[in-house]
C-alpha cells in the first residue's frame, strides 16, 4: 500500500540516481529546482524564527524581551532573508525552474550547466549572509540607508553586503537562462500568444532581473568602498550625498518587488482557470499587463523617498507614475474574478490558495494606491502601515501563491498526491492568521506608530497583541505544508499524470516526468487554457 | 498625554485636516472596491460552483468594451486621485510668510531644537495655536526624521543640508513626536513631544527658561569670535563679500552661474567656501569644517538675516 | 566537416548557437547596467564640477591612454580575424590571433598599471592620502579619480577575465580541441571583447580628453 517510488519499474527524473554525488552535480532543470526549493525553505523558516522574536518583543511596549542593538539585527536579518535569499528565488528558482521547459516542450533550460551554478552560487552569497549573521548581524536594516550603514554601524555590514551581492549574481544567472530559453527554445506550434501566462509572468521577471540587480551590485560595491576607504560618495561629511544612495538602493530594490509579484502572479493564472474549467479572461490583456508592470516598474522609484529631502517635483513625477502601474495589475485582478464567472468551480487546496492570494493581493494593491498619494503617505511613510501593504502584498500575494503551485504541481514533481484535507485547512489557517497578523498594522500605521521601533507608547498596545496572536497562528499554518508534504512523499497517494485535468504541457507527461520531461519533442495545436466550463472538460494544448 | 487606546489619531494641525478628508476618501474609494472583488468573488465561488445548475452557456473569456472600461475608468481615478493629494503635499512645501522659525538639530538620539529668541529645548517643542510655524533642520550624524502623528506631517532630517517643513496647530495638548527614519541603537527611544499653548501663555512660556541672548545676538557674537567681520566688514583691507542683506539676494558666482542665497547657500559657504565662489572675488576664505557646529551656525545665519532688515531700513 | 553535433538539450547545432548568441546579448546587457551607475555618477560630477573635472582629467597620463586605445583596438580586429579564422576551419591563424589578442590585452594591462602607479605617486588616489594641487578644485578631482579608478579598475577587471577565456580557448585550439573550442563559442567570446573594448571607447575620451582640447 505504501508502496515507496524507487518500487516503480518505469525510470523517471528522481528515481534513476538517489546518489547525493547525483544530486549535487545535475543538470536536470527539475533536480535543480528541488535543490532551491530546500535551500529556501531552510532559509525561509531562519526568517521566520527573528519574526517571531520581533512579534514575540512587540506583544508588549516595553523593550523587554531582547536589546535594542539585538532587535535591530533581528529585523535587518529578517528582511535581508526574506528578500533576498527566500522571496526573490522562490516562484522562480524553483517552480520557474521545474516548469518552463516543460510548459513549452523543451527538454530542459538553453544552459543547464549555469543553471546549476546559479544555485551553488546562490548557496555561497546565503553561506556568507547567514556567516554575517553567526558573527553578530548587522543593524543597518534591509535598506542600507547611508550614511549610518557607511561610517556609523559597527556592526558586520561587509561580510553581510557581500553575500548579497553574490546573491545576486545567482539572479542574473537565472534570468539569462529564462530569457534565451524563452525565445530559442519553444516547442513547435508553440507561439508567444499560446505561451502559459505563468511563462510570460517568468520571462518579465527575468527581464527584470538582468536589468535591475547589476545596479544593486554596484551600489553594494560602492558602499563598500565608501566604508572600507572613507571615499565620499554618500557620507556628507566627506562631500558625499545620502540621497544619491537611497537613488540607486531603490532603483533596483523596486523593480525587486516586481519581481517578487509577477511570478506569483503567473502561479495564480495557471491555477484559477483549471479549477474554474475556463479560460482566462482577457489573454492578451493579461499578458500585455505583465509586460506593462515589468516596464513601468522601472519608473517609480522614488516613492519611496517622498520625504527624503528629493525635490517636490521629483516626487510629483513618481507619484503619478506609481499610480500608472496600478493599472496593468488592476487589470489583472478583474480578469482573475472574471474567469470565474459561468466558470465550474472546485475548491482544492491550491484554488483556496489562488483565490486567497487575488484578495491580498487586491488589499495590498489598494493601500498602495493610498501611499502613492503624495500628501497621504507623508503621514503613513516609514510607519506600519507601509509595513503592512508590503506584507499584504508579499506574504499575502507571493507566500500564499508559492504554497498555492506548490501544492498544484506536487503531484507532477513528486508522482505523489498531498492529503487534500490538510492542504485546505493549512491554507485557511494561513489566510486567517495572515489577516490578523497585518490588519491591525494598518490601523498601527495610521495612528502613528513608526517602523523598527522595538518599544513603544502603550496605546499601541492592543493592536501589537492581535498582531502577535495572529503571527502565531500564522506560523502553525506555515509548520502544517512543511509536515504533510513530507509525509506525502512516502505515504501519499500515487499521482497520475494529469490528476487536475489541466491542459498545459506539463501535464501531458509522466507524474513524475522522465528526465528529458518529453519522449518526443511535443506539437502544439491550441492556445492555453481550453477548458470547457459546460462540460468541465479539457483540451490539452 | 492621552494614553487610552484609540482607534484614529488626533487630528491637530491645518494640514490634518486636508488629511483626513483625502485619507477618508481613498479609504471609501478602495473599501468600494475591495469590497466589491470580494463580493463578485464569493458570489461567483457559489453560484458557479462544480455542482450547481447555474447557466454556463457563452461563457466569455474576452470582452474589450468591459476591459477598455475597467481600465480607463480607474486610469481616471487615480488621476484624480494623483492630482488632490498631490496639491496637498505642494501645500505643504509652501511655507506661510508669516511662519515662525523654529531650528531642529538631530543627533543620535534625541532632538535639539531652538527658537529665534535664544529659548532651547531638548526632545520637546513649545508652539503656539493658530500661528504657523517653520522648521529649518539638519542633522548632525545620520539620517533621522522628525514625525508628528496628530500634525500628518513627517520630514526626514538630513546630514549636510537643511530640510524645512512647516504646521499651523489647530488643538492645544500634548502629542507625540517620533524619529520616523531609523537611526541606530536607540531609534525607538528618540521620542519627544510637542507641546501647543494658547498664544498668551506661548508668549509668556518663551521668555522664560534659560536667559540666553537670542539666536540673533548670539550670531552675532559668534560671527566676530569667529573672525568673520575680520574679512566681510566694509573696513577690512581683505576683499571679502559684504553679507548684510544677503539672504534672498541674487548672487552671481565665478563659474558664470546665479543663485538666490538661502539658508543652504550660507552654510556651504562656511564649511566648503570653494564651491560657490562669488563672481570677482578670490577663493581663499578658509574653511571652517568641523570648527563651526550646528547650532552655532545657524545662529550665524539668523544673524545675517537680521541684517537684511536694517539694510532695507537703511537703503531706503 | 562542420560539427554538427549540439547538446541534448537543443534540438539542432543552429539552435543552440543561435540560443548561445542571444544569451551572451542578454549578458552583455547585464554588464551595461553594471557599468551604468558609474556612468550616471560621473555624468553627475561633471555636470556639477565641469571645471574641477577638466582640470583633474588633465592629471591623467593622456599619451599612455591613447596607446592603449590603438592596443586595444588593434586587438578588437585581430579578435574578429581570429573568429573568421575559426569559422574557416584555419585553425593555425585563428590560434595565432587568439594568442596575439591576449598579449595586446596583457599589454593594455601593464599599461594601465604604470598609470595607476604614478598616479599613485602623485597622490591622486582617492583614498585617505588624497592631495590635489589646484585647491579649489580639490573636492571634484577627488570625486573625478573615485570615478576613474572605479570604472578603470572595473574595466581590467573585465579584461583580465576576457583574456583568461581568450588564452584557454588559444591552448585548446593548439591542442587540437576543436570541439571545446569551436567557432560557435570563439564568437561568444568575441563579443564579449568586442564589448569590454567599446566601454574603453567611451572611457578614453571622458576620462583622458577632457579640458585638453585647447593646449
Amino acid at each position: 500500500m505504501h508502496a515507496r517510488v524507487s518500487d516503480i519499474a518505469i525510470p523517471d527524473y528522481l528515481n534513476e540516481d538517489w546518489s547525493l554525488k547525483s544530486w549535487l552535480t545535475t543538470h536536470d532543470h527539475k533536480r535543480i529546482a528541488w535543490l532551491y526549493m530546500v535551500s529556501i525553505t531552510v532559509f525561509f523558516f531562519v526568517g521566520g524564527a527573528a519574526a517571531t522574536l520581533i512579534r514575540l518583543e512587540l506583544a508588549t511596549p516595553q523593550g523587554d524581551l531582547v536589546s535594542a542593538d539585538t532587535y535591530n539585527r533581528l529585523f535587518t536579518a529578517h528582511g535581508v532573508i526574506m528578500v533576498w535569499m527566500f522571496l526573490i528565488p522562490s516562484i522562480p528558482s524553483v517552480l520557474g525552474n521545474f516548469l518552463m521547459p516543460m510548459m513549452i516542450g523543451a527538454r530542459d533550460l538553453a544552459f543547464p550547466r549555469l543553471n546549476l551554478a546559479s544555485w551553488y552560487i546562490y548557496v555561497l552569497g546565503g553561506l556568507f549572509t547567514l556567516g554575517a549573521l553567526a558573527a553578530g548581524g548587522i543593524d543597518t536594516g534591509w535598506t542600507f540607508y547611508t550614511p549610518f550603514s557607511t561610517m556609523f554601524s559597527n556592526s558586520n555590514v561587509i561580510l553581510a553586503i557581500t553575500g548579497v551581492f553574490i546573491l545576486g549574481f545567482s539572479s542574473i544567472l537565472t534570468g539569462l537562462n529564462f530569457i534565451v530559453t524563452v525565445h530559442k527554445m519553444r516547442a513547435p506550434g508553440m507561439t508567444w500568444f499560446r505561451l502559459p501566462l505563468f511563462v510570460w509572468a517568468n520571462y518579465a521577471t527575468s527581464i527584470i532581473l538582468v536589468l535591475a540587480t547589476p545596479v544593486l551590485a554596484m551600489t553594494l560595491a560602492l558602499l563598500a568602498a565608501e566604508r572600507l576607504l572613507h571615499i565620499g560618495i554618500f557620507d556628507p561629511a566627506l562631500g558625499g550625498d545620502p540621497l544619491l544612495f537611497q537613488h540607486l538602493f531603490w532603483f533596483y530594490s523596486h523593480p525587486a518587488v516586481y519581481i517578487m509579484v509577477l511570478p506569483a502572479m503567473g502561479v495564480a493564472s495557471e491555477i484559477i482557470p483549471c479549477f474554474a474549467r475556463k479560460r482566462v479572461f482577457g489573454y492578451r490583456f493579461m499578458a500585455y499587463a505583465i509586460l506593462g508592470i515589468a516596464s513601468i516598474g522601472f519608473l517609480v522609484w522614488g516613492h519611496h523617498m517622498f520625504v527624503s529631502g528629493q525635490s517636490v517635483y521629483a516626487s510629483m513625477v513618481f507619484s503619478l507614475l506609481s499610480f500608472l502601474v496600478a493599472i496593468p495589475s488592476a487589470i489583472k485582478v478583474f480578469n482573475w474574478t472574471a474567469t470565474l464567472y459561468k466558470g465550474r468551480i472546485t475548491f482544492s487546496a491550491p484554488m483556496l490558495y489562488a483565490l486567497g492570494f487575488v484578495g491580498l493581493f487586491t488589499i495590498g494593491g489598494l493601500t498602495g494606491l493610498i501611499l502613492a498619494s503624495l500628501a497621504l503617505d507623508v503621514h503613513l511613510t516609514d510607519t506600519y502601515f507601509v509595513i503592512a501593504h508590503f506584507h499584504y502584498i508579499m506574504v499575502g500575494g507571493s507566500v500564499m501563491a508559492y504554497l498555492g503551485g506548490i501544492h498544484f504541481w506536487w503531484p507532477k514533481m513528486t508522482g505523489r498526491m498531498y492529503p487534500e484535507m490538510w492542504g485546505r485547512i493549512a491554507a485557511l489557517m494561513i489566510f486567517f492568521g495572515f489577516n490578523l497578523t497585518f490588519f491591525p498594522q494598518y490601523l498601527l500605521g495610521y495612528e502613528g506608530m513608526p517602523r523598527r521601533y522595538h518599544a513603544y507608547p502603550p496605546e499601541f498596545q492592543v493592536l501589537n497583541i492581535l498582531s502577535s496572536a495572529g503571527a502565531s497562528i500564522l506560523a502553525i499554518g506555515y509548520l502544517l505544508p512543511l509536515g504533510y508534504l513530507l509525509w506525502s512523499l512516502f505515504y501519499g497517494k500515487r499521482a497520475e499524470a494529469n490528476p487536475w485535468h489541466a491542459t498545459g504541457l506539463e501535464w501531458q507527461t509522466s507524474s513524475p516526468p522522465p528526465k528529458h520531461n518529453f519522449e518526443r519533442t511535443p506539437t502544439v495545436l491550441r492556445d492555453a487554457y481550453q477548458y470547457d466550463p459546460q462540460t468541465g472538460t479539457e483540451a490539452p494544448q | 498625554m492621552n494614553a487610552a487606546f484609540h482607534l484614529f489619531p488626533q487630528s491637530a494641525s491645518t494640514a490634518a485636516t486636508h488629511y483626513d478628508t483625502l485619507f477618508l476618501a481613498l479609504i471609501l474609494l478602495t473599501g468600494f472596491v475591495a469590497f466589491a472583488i470580494t463580493l463578485l468573488i464569493v458570489y461567483f465561488s457559489i453560484r458557479y460552483r462544480r455542482n450547481s445548475r447555474a447557466d454556463r452557456s457563452e461563457a466569455p473569456v474576452r470582452d474589450r468594451r468591459i476591459e477598455i472600461a475597467w481600465t480607463v475608468i480607474p486610469l481616471l481615478l487615480f488621476l484624480g486621485t494623483f492630482a488632490w493629494a498631490a496639491y496637498d503635499y505642494a501645500q505643504l512645501y509652501r511655507e506661510p510668510p508669516n511662519a515662525m522659525p523654529v531650528f531642529v538639530v538631530a543627533k543620535q538620539w534625541m532632538w535639539k531644537l531652538e527658537h529665534a529668541n535664544g529659548r532651547r529645548e531638548i526632545d520637546e517643542l513649545h508652539v503656539p495655536l493658530g500661528q504657523p510655524v517653520r522648521l529649518v533642520m539638519t542633522s548632525q550624524d545620520v539620517i533621522h526624521s522628525f514625525f508628528v502623528p496628530a500634525f500628518r506631517i513627517k520630514q526626514d532630517v538630513v546630514p549636510g543640508r537643511y530640510t524645512t517643513i512647516w504646521l499651523t496647530p489647530t488643538k492645544t495638548g500634548e502629542f507625540h513626536l517620533f524619529c520616523a527614519e531609523y537611526c541606530g541603537t536607540d531609534h525607538a527611544g528618540m521620542r519627544g513631544r510637542i507641546v501647543v499653548m494658547q498664544p498668551s501663555e506661548f508668549a509668556a512660556w518663551l521668555q522664560t527658561g534659560n536667559t540666553q541672548s537670542g539666536m540673533t545676538a548670539r550670531g552675532f557674537e559668534l560671527y566676530r569670535r569667529y573672525g568673520c567681520s575680520g574679512c566681510h566688514e566694509a573696513q577690512s583691507s581683505v576683499h571679502a563679500p559684504d553679507l548684510h542683506g544677503l539672504l534672498g539676494r541674487t548672487v552671481h558666482l565665478s563659474d558664470g552661474r546665479t543663485l538666490v542665497a538661502d539658508e543652504a547657500y550660507i552654510r556651504d559657504s562656511v564649511l566648503l567656501p570653494k564651491k560657490d565662489v562669488v563672481a570677482g572675488y578670490e577663493p581663499i576664505m578658509p574653511s571652517f569644517a568641523g570648527q563651526i557646529g550646528e547650532e552655532d551656525l545657524l545662529a550665524i545665519i539668523e544673524y545675517i538675516r537680521s541684517t537684511g532688515d536694517e539694510h532695507a531700513r537703511t537703503s531706503q | 566537416m562542420s560539427e554538427a553535433m549540439h547538446a541534448a538539450q537543443f534540438d539542432s547545432a543552429a539552435q543552440q548557437e543561435e540560443a548561445a548568441t542571444l544569451g551572451i546579448w542578454v549578458f552583455l546587457a547585464t554588464e551595461l547596467m553594471f557599468f551604468g551607475p558609474l556612468f550616471f555618477g560621473y555624468y553627475y560630477g561633471r555636470s556639477h564640477f565641469p571645471d574641477g573635472f577638466a582640470a583633474a582629467s588633465r592629471h591623467t597620463e593622456v599619451m599612455l591612454g591613447t596607446i592603449n586605445t590603438a592596443v586595444l583596438l588593434t586587438s578588437s580586429m585581430l579578435m574578429a580575424i581570429a573568429g573568421e579564422a575559426r569559422k574557416a576551419n584555419a585553425t593555425r591563424l585563428a590560434t595565432r590571433m587568439l594568442l596575439l589578442v591576449a598579449a595586446l590585452g596583457i599589454a593594455f594591462l601593464v599599461i594601465k598599471g604604470i598609470e595607476y602607479r604614478h598616479e599613485w605617486q602623485e597622490r591622486l588616489f582617492p583614498g585617505a592620502g588624497f592631495f590635489f594641487p589646484e585647491h579649489q578644485h580639490a573636492a571634484a578631482a577627488r570625486m573625478f579619480y573615485f570615478l576613474y579608478f572605479g570604472m578603470t579598475g572595473l574595466h581590467a577587471l573585465h579584461l583580465t577575465i576576457g583574456i583568461v577565456m581568450v588564452l584557454v580557448f588559444a591552448l585548446g585550439l593548439s591542442r587540437g580541441a576543436r570541439r571545446f573550442a569551436n567557432a560557435e563559442r570563439i564568437e561568444v567570446a568575441a563579443l564579449y571583447w568586442h564589448f569590454v573594448d567599446a566601454v574603453w571607447i567611451f572611457l578614453y575620451p571622458i576620462l583622458y580628453l577632457v579640458g585638453r582640447s585647447s593646449g
